[in-house]
């Protein structure tokens, strides 16, 4: 599979973001998103998610969390598409062991080892990263569109944490915000700058410096 | 104190359960499949052979609506500016705690079978229901005049233009309400189309009882087309000319100075015995009466709770689909539009005399609106991208996402079903109304006014800790349901 924008304009509604985009993404890319806020990141990441098809992990740049619903819910949901609605009522009120035991192997990749009867509401913004990272991880597939998916941790466990989402799926794409974590992490860098891509380019050909560039 | 919303519904679990075994819910009717068919059957085939009367009865309906609502709606504009003193404002929550039934229960001891009667028991309550929000209104009103302008001045320029689109959207609201009142006003014998209905369901003509539901539905659904605000004045100088012309049995004189004299207690009157007095209202009366309307409450609520978790989800596209979701708002509008209490009486015709006409009644009729108001929030919920469909949605999603709201309405909606709960008794279900009912037959005004004391302070009690509770849970429960709605909708 192969993702594809060519000459296209995004945006939200009638505002246009980004004019004329033009982006290929091979499988087995490493892609980090890259810019000041505002620039258009996650429209791109958005409208690349729009065009992607086989099986493909989101985690949202707000988690997309239930907060009325434990940690064990909130990671299951990544693999609510797999299942029938009479099922997965049953699931939201009385899961299996085996549903259980599948959601605390994750939960212990992410660091969040016992944590599956908590209500979400009652974790601190770091440890809701997490559940957001396990249900994506739970839910696997060929592709993860991340936006900002370690922005709350610190770079150390940013770093293992994101080493094991991109190591669950062939491709990956992720918005970053750390270069060092894009340099990282990444095996190619789109730069997005005053409504366009600006910089397109393998990691191993950029450094620091230039990615800095984009902030400034 | 925070109180988390699971812990309230264990609370009202154990509630219902007590409620449950202190109930009476047998159908009493040996065969309620039949009435319920004769019913169907009417249904099928509404009967219209009498135009005039059924013409007549629909448009004293909102002849009725128009006057006590604009009465109420002046009344209120009046005071909504002094709503801020004590005195106004206890007037006000005294004149709105007294359900309209019950006003025109009490009025026809004074002005009798009179138009005034309808106006009044329709305007008094309102009155103070529209003080209170139109007080509110005006305090959340920008006020762009420079200080040091006068009270008055400030209040003409700044504050009521300033208010005046959302009371319009609210005076279209209560309207809606006035109608159903108006409607409902006809059990007590004003001619409207309650009256109709009734007649004819006690003569069993359930194909004219039907034409009266549907001229009913015809009437309050598409309200706010024909509604139109520069016709306001037409419609309401008809009705008072309609009302106006509208013969009635004469009062005899001196009505008022002998309900006055009637209101008195009896032993003060008589010089007789207090114990007496007190036990045969309070012990015989009201306290039977209480345990049966806060009984038929609590099973309403539980009932109305349940319903609009199912139902809820059944208004939403991404869950229904399109087509679905049409069928269920067409069911819920129904069920909302008509008023608690006829659906009390006709379920009463079905089953019998027990609490299950009431329970029932109430339970769908609350319930409908408290599944159209999550199903209109569900709308709004943000999803992900990758957000679920059908009723793994509505499960795993917008009822997690909602279910404080969900239980911020229905203690919204407790309050109300209370008043509700003490009106059906009106039919002859043993709550409060019965009560109030048999001392209204029996001239004992003394002891309906005892009555009406206690509804009304249960009433109070009830809105206190559903207060209590939805500042307890804290978060999204300020809401202000009524009249905050665009479209047809009711609340």
């Amino acid at each position: 599979m192969t993702l594809a924008l060519r000459s296209e304009t995004l945006g939200w509604g009638k505002e246009a973001v980004l004019r004329d985009v033009t982006l290929q993404i091979a499988d087995g890319e490493r892609v980090a998103l890259m810019g000041r806020s505002g620039v258009g990141k996650s429209t791109l990441l958005r409208a690349l998610h729009d065009r992607a098809d086989g099986r493909v992990a989101v985690v949202a740049q707000d988690h997309g969390l239930v907060d009325a619903l434990s940690v064990f819910h909130n990671v299951w949901m990544g693999r609510l598409d797999d299942f029938g609605a009479a099922r997965n009522l049953r699931t939201l009120i009385r899961p299996n062991t085996a549903e259980r035991r599948s959601v605390e192997e994750v939960l212990d990749r992410v660091g969040l080892t016992g944590l599956g009867r908590r209500p979400v509401a009652s974790l601190s913004g770091g440890q809701r990263q997490r559940v957001a990272l396990a249900r994506a991880m739970l839910r696997g597939g060929a592709t993860v569109f991340a936006d900002e998916p370690v922005s709350a941790l610190d770079p150390a466990q940013g770093d293992a944490l994101l080493l094991a989402l991109s190591g669950d799926f062939g491709t990956s794409i992720m918005v970053l915000h750390d270069t060092g974590q894009a340099l990282r992490s990444a095996t190619r860098i789109v730069g997005l700058k005053a409504g366009g891509i600006v910089l397109d380019a393998a990691t191993a050909d950029v450094d620091a410096a230039r990615l800095m560039e984009l902030y400034t | 104190m925070t109180l988390r919303a699971r812990d309230v519904c264990a609370g009202f679990a154990v509630l219902t359960a007590v409620a449950f075994v202190l109930a009476d819910l047998s159908a009493v009717r040996p065969d309620p499949w039949l009435t319920l068919a004769a019913m169907g059957r009417g249904l099928l085939s509404p009967d219209f052979s009498d135009p005039g009367g059924l013409a007549r009865a629909t448009g004293l309906t909102l002849a009725f609506a128009f006057c006590g609502v604009a009465f109420g709606a002046v009344a209120g504009l009046i005071l909504a500016p002094v709503y801020h003193r004590a005195p106004v404002r206890w007037l006000c929550v005294s004149v709105r705690a007294v359900h309209e039934l019950f006003w025109a229960l009490l009025l026809l001891n004074v002005t009798g079978l009179s138009p005034l009667t309808g106006v009044l028991a329709i305007g008094l309550p309102y009155a103070g229901i529209f003080a209170k929000v139109f007080a509110e209104y005006m305090e959340e009103a920008p006020d762009p005049v420079p200080p040091g302008v006068g009270g008055a001045v400030a209040l003409l320029w700044g504050r009521l233009p300033g208010s005046l689109p959302q009371m319009r959207t609210y005076t279209l609201y209560r309207l809606e309400c006035g109608l159903r009142s108006s409607a409902v006003l006809g059990f007590v014998g004003l001619p409207t189309l309650g009256f109709q209905l009734e007649t004819y369901f006690r003569q069993a003509e359930y194909g004219a009882a039907a034409a009266c539901l549907l001229i009913f539905l015809a009437l309050i659904l598409p309200m706010r087309r024909w509604m139109i605000w520069r016709l306001a004045p037409l419609y309401l100088g008809a009705s008072i000319i309609a009302l106006t012309l509208l013969r009635h049995p004469p009062m005899g004189d001196g009505a008022l100075w002998r309900f006055l004299w009637d209101v008195v207690p009896a032993p003060v009157r008589t010089g007789g015995d207090w114990t007496g007095w007190l036990e045969r209202v309070f012990v015989d009366q009201a306290l039977p009466g209480a345990i049966a309307t806060l009984v038929v409450a609590q099973l309403a609520l539980a009932g109305a709770a349940l319903l609009a978790v199912v139902a809820f989800p059944m208004i939403v596209p991404r869950v229904a689909g399109r087509a679905g979701s049409w069928v269920g708002h067409g069911v819920l509008v129904v069920l909302r539009s008509l008023p608690e209490y006829m659906l009390a009486f006709v379920f009463l015709q079905v089953f019998g005399l027990s609490l299950l006409p009431a329970v029932l009644a109430l339970a769908l009729h609350n319930g409908a609106i408290i599944a159209h108001l999550m199903g209109r929030q569900a709308a709004d919920v943000p999803l992900r991208a990758d957000a679920a469909r059908g009723l793994t949605l509505a499960g795993w999603e917008l009822f997690p996402r909602l279910s404080g709201n969900f239980v911020a309405l229905c203690l919204y909606r407790w309050e109300i079903i209370v008043r509700e709960s003490a009106i059906v008794g009106l039919l002859g279900i043993a709550t409060l109304g019965f009560h109030i009912q048999t001392n209204v037959a029996e001239l004992r005004l003394d002891r309906v006014l005892a009555l009406l004391a206690v509804t009304i302070a249960i009433t109070l009690a009830i809105d206190a800790v559903s207060r209590r509770l939805r500042a307890a849970m804290g978060g999204g429960a300020v809401l202000r349901v009524e009249g905050r709605r665009g479209g047809q909708a009711t609340a």
